[in-house]
């Protein structure tokens, strides 16, 4: 178990790093200079040379990434171009708004996931079957910002049920919570979709194991065969889809949260990029792709609980 | 069963028949505002109505068909193009550093959703359709890498490999020959999955400003427009909602059906 973890570390460790090189190199990429954008066209260039050598932009590009990746490790994450305050509290505060989101979607799908998936196997090739796929399949057609204004449109114009768009905050935990409700929905369909899909077709396959047909001889009806002996082994294939689903559900966070006006990650993201605040938009991205990593790494270590065979490996 | 394969084929047919006959002819003029004419509901002269400009939704929608289908389709060819042999590459050389090679960069890439790698493009290069085709391209690689590997590996071990090989062929020339031909359903398969995923994250794109740029008209773009209407005039937002979801509906349907149709080891259980 030791070993496995250990080895999982070592190239989650790896991924990281080669993640924070593509992210930096890209951003190196761009036309222009951060001190002459920060100082405006009308600077002296005296000012200009000395904001250069204070921002270090005149060393080397290994000691600038080296500089970078220092800071960041410690939790700085450098200083916004157009607020001209620290990137990495401006981070958690967004944080605060699409983590919950992401998690919030994520419990949503599993828990619309898990009975549609059990209901279609045990239900194999019956209508219930036949109902619950075909639903499925047109919520994995669905792009969830279209969801998003349908539900917008119904549940909080037409029928008032809940609010249209914006956030007020954690102060107010149920009238937070009621924010996110819509947004989580409209994330978290679709997802369950693909997810019931493939619970469905896990559990299948499962049930045509030999155990199974022992489990079936000794006396147990096929639901509890299906929810006591399938179901953990049907979890691996799951669990896979599920931590890319994270990251997904992540992604489509951002889109939504410009559906719902929402103050999350997504919405600085993309106010970012239109002020072309760069060091706003690499560290925000670096954010997510480590939470994507994170996850993956989170997903190997679900295995090895569920499958015990794996913690030898 | 055939059911899906003929229904998931003609809402795909619909699709592309709109986006190529687009190209040549459209029910109205799209470049032509008609302010005078705007929000109109479907009727005679405007089947799905009109927009916020009196533009024609129905000739909107088929270009939205044609910017889709293309960002998609390149998209795939992309995907395609690299991911293939980089797949077949690791297969041939399994366990060995081409395999590792090709397998930590696939891990490196997939660390980078779609909708990350077109914000860190758009970022470096300003947003246009062509960077959606390349982020949504480059989010192709790995998948199509990974498919190829896993289909080829277990034919690595097959007899008639070792009797190439004792033939003296290298394995560049066995994968082509011999790797590829067997695998192409499984590819053909995922191509068309991946091209759904596609039309999917294009509108994404599109819709929160990353893709197509005006006047290109694009599914996501409309629906963006839409959205301050939605409430006054649902048809601006539906029409295009729905072609979307239709289409990526069909391909699915279409995906499943010939993956059972070519090839009837892979058929899901039912």
């Amino acid at each position: 178990m030791l070993r496995y973890l250990l080895r999982r570390m070592i190239v989650m460790g790896a991924s990281l790093l080669a993640a924070s090189v593509v992210i930096f190199s890209v951003v190196e990429l761009v036309p222009g200079d951060p001190a002459s954008f920060m100082l405006g066209t009308g600077a002296q260039p005296e000012t200009l040379a000395a904001l250069r050598q204070q921002m270090g932009l005149d060393d080397p590009l290994p000691l600038r990434y080296a500089a970078w990746l220092g800071a960041i490790l410690q939790g700085d994450f450098g200083t916004s171009f157009t607020y001209k305050t620290p990137v990495a509290p401006m981070i958690g505060e967004r944080l605060q708004v699409s983590l919950p989101l992401a998690v919030l979607a994520l419990v949503l799908a599993v828990a619309l996931a898990l009975p549609m998936g059990l209901h279609a196997a045990a239900q194999r090739g019956r209508v219930g079957d036949g109902l619950a796929m075909g639903a499925a399949h047109l919520g994995i057609a669905l792009p969830n910002f279209w969801l998003a204004m349908l539900l917008v449109l119904v549940f909080a114009v037409h029928l008032r049920w809940l609010p249209a768009g914006g956030f007020p905050g954690w102060s107010d935990p149920l009238a937070a919570l009621r924010s996110l409700i819509l947004p989580a929905i409209a994330l978290a369909l679709p997802q369950a979709a693909i997810l019931a899909r493939v619970l469905r077709s896990s559990l299948v396959e499962t049930m045509g194991q030999d155990y199974i047909r022992t489990a079936r001889a000794k006396g147990l009806s096929r639901g509890q065969t299906l929810r006591r002996h399938a179901l953990r082994n049907a979890l691996i294939p799951v669990l896979t889809i599920l931590g890319m689903q994270f990251s997904f559900l992540l992604a489509g966070a951002i889109i939504i949260e410009n559906v719902f006006y929402l103050p999350g990650l997504g919405r600085m993201i993309f106010q970012a990029i239109t002020q072309r605040d760069l060091i706003v938009v690499q560290s925000a991205v670096l954010v997510l792709v480590a939470a994507v990593i994170a996850v993956t790494f989170l997903v190997d270590l679900a295995y090895a609980a569920v499958d015990p065979r794996l913690r030898r490996a | 069963m055939r059911t899906g394969l003929i229904l998931g084929a003609l809402l795909a047919g619909l699709a592309l028949a709109a986006a190529v006959l687009s190209a040549f002819w459209t029910p109205h003029d799209i470049a032509r505002l008609a302010i005078a004419e705007k929000l109109l509901p479907p009727s005679p002269a405007h089947w799905f109505g009109t927009d916020h400009l009196g533009r024609d939704i129905l000739s909107m929608a088929m270009r939205g068909a044609q910017t889709s289908m293309v960002v998609a389709l390149v998209a795939v060819a992309i995907g395609m193009g690299l991911g293939v042999p980089l797949g077949l590459l690791a297969a041939a050389h399994r366990d060995r550093w081409p395999d590792d090679l090709v397998m930590r960069g696939n891990d490196l890439v997939f660390a980078f959703p779609s909708l990350v790698i077109a914000i860190l493009i758009t970022a470096v290069f300003g947003p246009s359709a062509v960077n959606a085709i390349i982020a949504i391209g480059i989010f192709n690689i790995p998948v199509f890498a990974r498919v190829t590997r896993g289909a080829a590996l277990p034919i690595w071990t097959l007899d008639y490999i070792r009797a190439a090989q004792v033939a003296g062929k290298g394995r560049a020339l066995i994968s082509l020959q011999h790797v590829l031909p067997n695998i192409a359903s499984l590819l053909i398969v995922q191509a068309t999955i991946q091209f759904s995923l596609g039309i999917l994250a294009e509108a994404g794109l599109s819709y929160v400003g990353l893709g197509a740029q005006p006047p290109t008209p694009s599914w996501g773009r409309m629906l963006a427009e839409a959205q301050t209407m939605v409430t006054l005039t649902p048809h601006v937002a539906v029409i295009p909602g729905l072609c979307i979801v239709l289409t990526v509906l069909g391909l699915n349907l279409l995906g499943d059906g010939l993956r059972d149709a070519l090839d009837p080891r892979l058929r899901v259980l039912r």
